[in-house]
């Protein structure tokens, strides 16, 4: 990689670089060598410190018997990753309990985080007067963070005081359902809520997609007679393609990371039925002082998801074929 | 891109001649139909939201009939009260704190992504491929997973329990600097080269030229970077202790569990933290529906 600085020589209508000599003879020595990586320095900072170390750091832990109250820390080789893979220790039942209740949560979530924006998205892909006021009321709920809209479900949901019971009521449906401390309600609960509150954001990553399928495809599928589904299905599909594996890739992974919905709204009910993934590694690292063992977890975790989203990936294209 | 090509083998209906029977006999029906459905959708999504308000103005008594009445009667200020006075649950401090960490926050990000993605974007130098891989490549690792030894490094830099330990670390997010990255390529160079024949420096060229050109970019990046600092949940929560130290969502943890079923207090916390978020998404509107929808067609 050359070494001199040249503005614009990154593109690809940089002039050759024998004229670059001549007319640009005096920057490279004006602005230095160590320009780039002044510029670069502060943010490679805080990624260094941030970003890189704690992956080295997580390893490092992985391999040790870390609690923050105890002066010795030995290193214990893999066992921190054994315990987790045996069902004789003590953590076994615990951790897989939390793996189970994420991927229930995951597998229930992702296929409507998926579909319902889409048809948000559809709804909103054409011009009408108050388009822009509809598509910001639905993205709205996104805006709040998780602790807000978490207090606000709690009280929406409570079986006696909550305005959902009484809605349900005033439709002639039970009015007592056990919204947070029961099966399957409290799933049902946390997914309603997820999108409830995320449905817009996919939404506006689809309105993005589809305004990207040229108009000229839709008008020769209508010129052809296609009707409205296949519309759908041979124009839009294929076009959202690159977008729809956006959208499905990165709402397993935030399914996959969910933690605020549990920890406020059914607060791990019923007992720990509801006690993610996350949710269980900050408790083992912070409150239980068990970094070790926690920073094994999230490497195993970590891995899976990427094994999900590499399956992800495998999966579209050979739909592709 | 697959060609439309296969929508020919679709049985052709036999009204397909005419298109504009397609429409359906009464496209004024189909156009109430429309409405009618934005509009439930749009109660969806805005009952839960007005229903906070209104129990914020309801007095304790009145939050827990049941069944729930619609209207606050009468309308109160004691959800609010409880709030505005209470010293074991400071709620305006950390609206503070929270407006300090997420401004702080947003203009450390704005900072040190604006000057490493121009770096990347138009300087040719050693290792620039081996730094912008090792940036992306964390773009695919759970934020989460690097909860436990990033608690550690600030635990060994003295930050736990200080503002500090909120606003800095989620600066090294690769988003920011991908974003502007992405933003800085698109734009054209010639303003740029001629302000380097002109003999400015890089650093006056990034300042005087590269920056006012990005504003919208810049924007964007800063809305949405105060947002996710503001909104932040899972590290707050362990990482900051004492009552006066918290940030809002943390706070509203606390909050209910001190106040349980008081729901017009919790309520009244909730609607705290939402007005400033709310007031910003109606100013910047533009700003935040187009820095998600690029996001999303990066990838």
């Amino acid at each position: 990689m050359a070494d001199v600085i040249e503005v614009g020589a990154a593109r690809g209508d940089a002039p050759p670089p024998a004229a670059g000599t001549s007319r640009r003879g005096t920057s490279p020595g004006r602005a230095g060598r160590a320009t780039p990586y002044l510029f670069l320095a502060p943010y490679l900072i805080l990624f260094g410190v941030f970003g890189l170390l704690p992956i080295v750091l997580g390893g490092w832990l992985s391999v040790h018997q870390w609690d923050f109250q105890l002066p010795n820390r030995p290193f214990v080789g893999l066992a921190n990753y054994r315990d987790l893979f045996s069902s004789d220790s003590a953590i076994h039942a615990d951790w897989w309990a939390a793996v189970r209740a994420t991927a229930v949560f995951t597998v229930l979530s992702v296929p409507l985080l998926v579909i319902v924006p889409l048809g948000l998205a559809l709804l909103l892909n054409r011009s009408f007067p108050g388009r822009t006021l509809f598509r910001a009321v639905y993205f709205a709920p996104y805006v709040l963070g998780v602790a807000v809209i978490g207090l606000l479900w709690r009280f929406l949901l409570d079986a006696n005081l909550g305005l959902v019971n009484r809605l349900a009521a005033m439709a002639g449906l039970p009015p007592d359902t056990p919204w947070l401390t029961a099966l399957p309600w409290a799933w049902i609960s946390l997914v309603g809520v997820t999108v409830w509150w995320t449905s817009g954001f996919n939404a506006v990553i689809y309105l993005a997609g589809l305004q990207d399928i040229s108009a000229e495809l839709y008008e020769a599928a209508k010129v052809d007679g296609a009707t409205a589904w296949e519309r759908f299905r041979h124009v839009t599909l294929p076009g959202l393609r690159p977008v729809l594996l956006f959208v499905i890739t990165t709402t397993v992974l935030a399914s996959a990371n969910m933690f605020g919905q549990s920890f406020l709204i059914t607060q791990g009910a019923p007992g720990t039925e509801t006690r993610t993934v996350v949710w269980f590694i900050v408790e083992e690292g912070l409150r239980d002082n068990d970094a070790g063992r926690a920073a094994a977890m999230s490497i195993v975790f970590a891995l899976m998801l990427a094994v999900a989203s590499i399956a992800n990936f495998r999966l579209f294209r050979y739909r592709e074929d | 891109m697959t060609t439309p090509t296969t929508i020919t083998r679709g049985p052709a209906p036999t009204r397909g001649s005419a298109p504009a029977t397609e429409r359906g006999p009464a496209p004024a029906l189909r156009r109430t139909g429309r409405y009618a459905v934005l509009v439930a959708l749009a109660l969806v999504f805005l009952t839960p939201l007005v229903w906070m308000l209104i129990t914020s103005l309801k007095t304790y008594t009145a939050a827990q009939r049941i069944p729930p009445t619609w209207l606050p009667d009468p309308v109160s200020g004691y959800g609010y009260e409880q709030i505005l006075n209470n010293s074991a649950n400071p709620v305006l401090r950390w609206f503070l704190n929270s407006m300090v960490a997420a401004t702080l926050h947003a203009l450390l990000v704005l900072a040190t992504a604006s000057m490493a993605a121009y770096a990347l974007a138009r300087m040719r130098f050693r290792g620039r491929g081996v730094i912008f891989a090792l940036i992306v490549g964390t773009l695919f690792i759970p934020p989460a997973s690097l909860i436990i030894p990033n608690f550690l490094i600030v635990d060994e830099l003295n930050w736990l329990d200080t503002l500090t330990v909120v606003v800095v670390p989620g600066a090294a997010s690769a988003f920011g600097v991908f974003f502007l990255r992405q933003f800085f390529l698109s734009l054209p160079g010639e303003v740029e080269e001629a302000a380097l024949l002109d003999g400015a420096s890089q650093w006056q060229i990034f300042w005087k030229v590269v920056l006012p050109l990005s504003k919208p970019a810049l924007a964007t990046l800063a809305v949405l970077s105060f947002l996710t600092n503001w909104n932040d949940f899972l590290w707050p929560i362990y990482v900051l202790f004492s009552p006066e130290m918290l940030t809002l969502p943390p706070g509203l943890g606390l909050l209910q569990g001190a106040y349980v079923t008081d729901y017009p207090v919790i309520m009244a916390g909730a609607v705290l933290a939402s007005v400033p978020v709310l007031i910003l998404f109606v100013l910047a509107q533009r700003h935040i529906i187009q820095g998600v929808s690029r996001s999303g067609l990066k990838g």
